[in-house]
């Protein structure tokens, strides 16, 4: 797949799908900022891509448009392969965002810290000028008229929105086979799925179609897809990024979540979207702390940083139904942290066998209230109807995927008179 | 319906109490025949003598053996600045779907904010209404779909809403037989109002305007306690009186900032069952809300009086004002399933006692203090209710009060000659030229003798009209009252030159006093006092018989 790649290209990989093993753990230790290596050599750690541009583009080493293009040639041709972006902006667009930051740059004027780097966004948070699917028939088309504040976020930061991603419609899923439009490959296996709900998030980070991408994580979405591809995947906190402009599915589980190839730019990414946003009643209030400079190299460290550090480990979580290689990974990453210095001790939590169970009813309650608004009256895809009735059934009928119907189905059970206190409500509890 | 009844009453006496005869078809009501030709046959004396009694029976008895039990839900439009979940502007009467943005139209991605002023709005009325606040309470997602609903759900309050068990003092007008009453108030809460529906004339389809969507609505569900249609209508009215005194909302009923929507029910004196509940929406003014409810009492004591009870369904009715009826709009399958959850995407709304205190200490003097405040004055209840029902009007008296005026004295200038204007013009108290100030310069100088009481009446239309100062009008006009001194000096003045009538007089024609009285009058040009110059008339009169 990445066979002829370009000089550009290369300074800017530091490894080939094929000869690592996909463990999540391979971008430990962290190494960054004032230790960049020369661009033409390729890094033997992971660095940050996003500072590695900056570093281009503030050197004069390369432009942005330079970068644009190369990133732009190589996206495309793997794309009908992986099949990832339900849509890739207009190359002009592109390459005028570009060229924006490199008169910046040529004037001397000060450009953010995303300046020049891909992003990658889901498709079922709200950009302005590109159409907003959410992997739905029903959305089909439908163009927002505003940015979501992540989005908004990005872009003020000089981030380039390159497309938007595939994912499981509405953030029903877990292989992004839920997509009502098409199949995303994983860029390390044709036959494997790229996992899901964000799968075409993490696919494009991983294929390096983009530089970073985001994705939504409401049970899993960006973690589950993440490890999958191997790459990083960062869910906030919930109430740290706005969900304004993110289609909602679970509202109070939610949360907009980042894609990268190393810890370094998944935290960058964080650092640019979160915060509290007056659009926004659930986001915090909480400062964002400044924990870019506390990505620190493991080198610059005296021997056990992390001394000090209580980790716990669930028993649960280790148990019975645990693949035996991802029980084997968990132990190694606590293994890892004892080595850094952390007291690891196993705790247990009883009630997480419940977890799953309750997500099911919070989140199907939620969404079947979510996707109400889904009928075809004022947007979306109508299929007309002589009487009321019918328009409501045809519409959603047509627009939505047998994933998304069970699951308004199973969620107005939930909430339905009668029902309310034996499900929703004890679920919350 | 009614005509078959009547045709019950004459033919088929029998038929009407024993109701397994009767079949329903779709409100209409139809015999079994075959039995009615024998009926008819055996009875045929009876028939006369039952239909008279009936016909004796006048309403007014029939309804004295019922009792209506009425409560009103009524939904109030804030005038904030803003929605209450975004930030658009609501005017009634804008181009369609020109007052939205993604929030207020359910676009996916948007996510409510909840406008402060709301909860402002909501505690002031809860303390006017006596009620209890709920420190603690939230939203909830009422879920149903209709077009004018964009998210598929209301934000609304289900079982925590933010006031409860209130009550409200009002006074029936004395033209219905006053009263002072009290009823109670079962909860206030917080929601938002839905968007419109324009249905083309010919039915084919119908237009959704989304401007109305997302308006701050505070709904507030009374204790059913009200019992005839007078009475429901006073506490319309009464509830218009206080958020205009509030200024929570304008309380227009035409705009639809006001809408009132009835429940009653009747059973027999003495029951302690409700009787079926039947709802009546479509309440455009106070008087279609009295006018309605003694409709539908009449219809179903009429009902019930005949054993007919079975015909009176759970259903909403719709008031048509042109016919003056009751109409059935859809009939009630059992309740709505709403499916009610607390709304994950807003805070809990906590109010600190500060917060509340500030609010109370903030709120004016209310219609029912303010009455009873004038009540003991000293005024009658119709100068009460009409001084303190009306915000504008109840400051321009307590403005002139606050000058010094005698209350009994304002009240009577502004029922009177100020009220007949306002009528004629079609002005309002704030938009006529007079000052509550000057009123009271009016007043006290018609105490003082200053100026007679009918030149006090010329100045005032004056003032109304044009504005000006008392003072300026009477310095200008020349209208001080004349004193006693020169009033005498007219009055032998007139005396001497009409001694013809003074004869007269003194022969016996008392009734030449009022030529006497006249012509002095004119003399002063209108400026002598009337009681002062008649007493010294007589005494001229009368002094040398």
């Amino acid at each position: 797949m990445l066979n002829s790649i370009n000089h550009h290209q290369k300074l800017l990989l530091h490894r080939s799908p094929k000869c690592l093993s996909p463990s999540p753990f391979s971008t430990f230790p962290l190494t960054l900022t004032e230790n960049l290596p020369h661009p033409l050599t390729p890094p033997s750690k992971p660095t940050s891509q996003i500072l590695s541009i900056r570093h281009s583009l503030l050197t004069h080493q390369l432009t942005a448009v330079e970068i644009a293009e190369s990133y732009l040639t190589h996206l495309r041709r793997i794309e009908p392969k992986l099949k990832s972006f339900l849509h890739v902006a207009d190359e002009e667009y592109i390459l005028n965002e570009a060229k924006e930051i490199d008169n910046k740059i040529s004037r001397n004027e000060s450009v953010g810290l995303l300046a020049g780097v891909f992003v990658g966004v889901k498709d079922n948070i709200c950009t302005g000028n590109m159409p907003s699917t959410a992997g739905s028939r029903l959305l089909e088309g439908y163009r927002p008229p505003f940015d979501a504040t992540a989005v908004k976020k990005v872009r003020e930061l000089g981030g380039i929105v390159v497309g938007k991603t595939n994912m499981d419609e509405f953030g029903m899923g877990s292989t992004t086979e839920g997509s009502a439009f098409q199949v995303t490959t994983n860029p390390w296996d044709a036959s494997c799925v790229p996992g899901g709900s964000s799968g075409g998030s993490a696919a494009a980070v991983s294929a390096r179609q983009c530089v970073v991408s985001l994705g939504s994580d409401t049970g899993g979405s960006v973690r589950q897809p993440a490890s999958f591809c191997g790459v990083v995947g960062l869910k906030p906190t919930y109430g740290r990024v706005s969900r304004y402009g993110l289609v909602a599915y679970a509202s109070s589980l939610d949360v907009i979540g980042c894609f990268g190839t190393s810890v370094a730019d998944a935290g960058i990414l964080l650092h640019a979207i979160a915060g509290h946003d007056r659009f926004d009643s659930t986001s915090s209030k909480q400062e964002v702390p400044e924990f870019k400079s506390q990505l620190t190299a493991s080198d610059n460290f005296e021997s056990r940083p992390l001394q000090g550090l209580r980790v716990g480990i669930i028993r649960e979580t280790l148990e019975d139904g645990v693949d035996d290689d991802v029980a084997s990974s968990i132990r190694e990453a606590a293994s890892h942290l004892e080595d850094l210095g952390c007291t690891v001790t196993e705790v247990s939590l009883p009630s997480f066998s419940l977890g799953l169970p309750a997500y099911y009813v919070l989140a199907c309650s939620e969404s079947s209230s979510n996707l109400s608004r889904y009928d075809g009256v004022r947007y979306g895809n109508r299929i007309a109807a002589g009487e009321l009735t019918h328009l409501y059934g045809d519409t959603r009928a047509g627009g939505f995927g047998p994933e998304v119907k069970r699951r308004i189905l199973m969620g107005t059970y939930a909430l339905s008179a009668g029902y309310y206190d034996a499900y929703y409500k004890r679920a919350q509890q | 319906m009614a005509s078959l009844l009547f045709r019950g009453l004459q033919f088929r006496p029998l038929c009407i109490y024993s109701s397994s005869l009767w079949t329903k078809k779709v409100g209409v009501l139809c015999c079994a025949s075959n039995s009615l030709q024998t009926q008819n046959v055996t009875t045929h004396e009876k028939p006369k003598k039952v239909a008279t009694r009936n016909q004796d029976k006048t309403l007014d008895q029939l309804l004295k053996n019922y009792e209506a039990i009425i409560g009103i839900e009524t939904h109030v439009q804030l005038s904030t600045l803003t929605k209450a979940f975004c930030g658009c502007a609501y005017n009634y009467g804008s181009e369609p779907n020109t007052d939205i943005c993604p929030v207020c139209m359910g676009l996916p991605g948007a996510l409510p904010v909840l406008n402060s002023k709301v909860i402002e709005c909501a505690v002031k009325l809860g303390l006017a209404l006596n009620c209890k606040l709920s420190l603690n309470s939230k939203f909830d997602r009422k879920q149903y779909f209709y077009p004018d609903l964009p998210k598929g759900y209301q934000i609304s309050q289900f079982d925590v809403p933010i006031a409860t068990s209130g009550y409200i003092d009002l006074d029936l007008p004395v033209e219905f037989g006053g009263g002072h009453r009290r009823f109670g108030i079962t909860r206030v809460h917080m929601e938002e109002d839905a968007g419109k529906l324009l249905h083309a004339e010919d039915g084919s389809h119908s237009q959704v305007d989304l401007n109305r969507a997302g308006v701050p609505l505070l709904e507030i569900v009374s204790e059913p306690d009200m019992r005839t249609g007078i009475e429901a209508a006073e506490y319309g009215a009464e509830l218009q009186r206080l958020v205009r005194y509030l200024g929570v909302c304008n309380g227009n009923m035409q705009e639809g900032s006001l809408r009132c929507d009835v429940n009653i029910s009747v059973r027999p004196r003495g029951q302690d069952e409700f009787g079926t509940k039947v709802e009546i929406k479509n309440l455009n003014s106070f008087s279609a809300i009295g006018r309605a409810i003694d409709y539908e009492i009449t219809r179903q004591v009429q009902l019930l009086s005949q054993g007919l009870a079975n015909q009176i369904v759970q259903e909403t009715r719709l008031w048509d004002d042109g016919a003056q009826k009751t109409v059935t709009m859809r009939k009630k399958e059992g309740l709505s399933d709403y499916r009610y959850f607390p709304e994950p995407d807003l805070p809990e709304v906590t109010l600190t006692k500060d917060y509340i205190d500030s609010i109370r200490d903030s709120l004016p003097e209310l219609p029912e203090l303010k009455r009873r405040r004038y009540e003991q004055m000293g005024l009658s209840m119709q100068d009460v209710l009409f001084l303190a029902n009306d915000v504008n009007i109840a400051e321009f008296f307590d403005a002139t009060l606050s000058k010094g005026a005698d209350a009994k004295l304002a009240a009577n200038w502004i029922m009177g000659d100020i009220a007949a204007y306002m009528k004629n013009e079609k002005l309002s108290i704030t938009e006529i030229k007079l000052t509550s100030d000057e009123l009271a310069e009016l007043i006290s100088s018609i105490q003082s003798g200053t100026i007679s009481g009918k030149i006090g009446k010329e100045i005032l239309f004056e003032l109304i009209a044009k504005g000006g100062t008392v003072k300026g009008l009477i310095k200008e006009k020349n209208l001080v009252q004349v004193n006693s001194a020169e009033i005498e000096k007219m009055i032998d003045k007139v005396l001497a030159e009409n001694p013809k009538q003074v004869e007269q007089y003194r022969g016996g024609k008392t009734k030449l006093q009022g030529f006497f009285a006249g012509q002095v009058m004119k003399e002063s040009k209108g400026k002598a006092n009337p009681g002062i110059l008649n007493k010294i008339l007589l005494q001229k009169l009368n002094a040398n018989s």
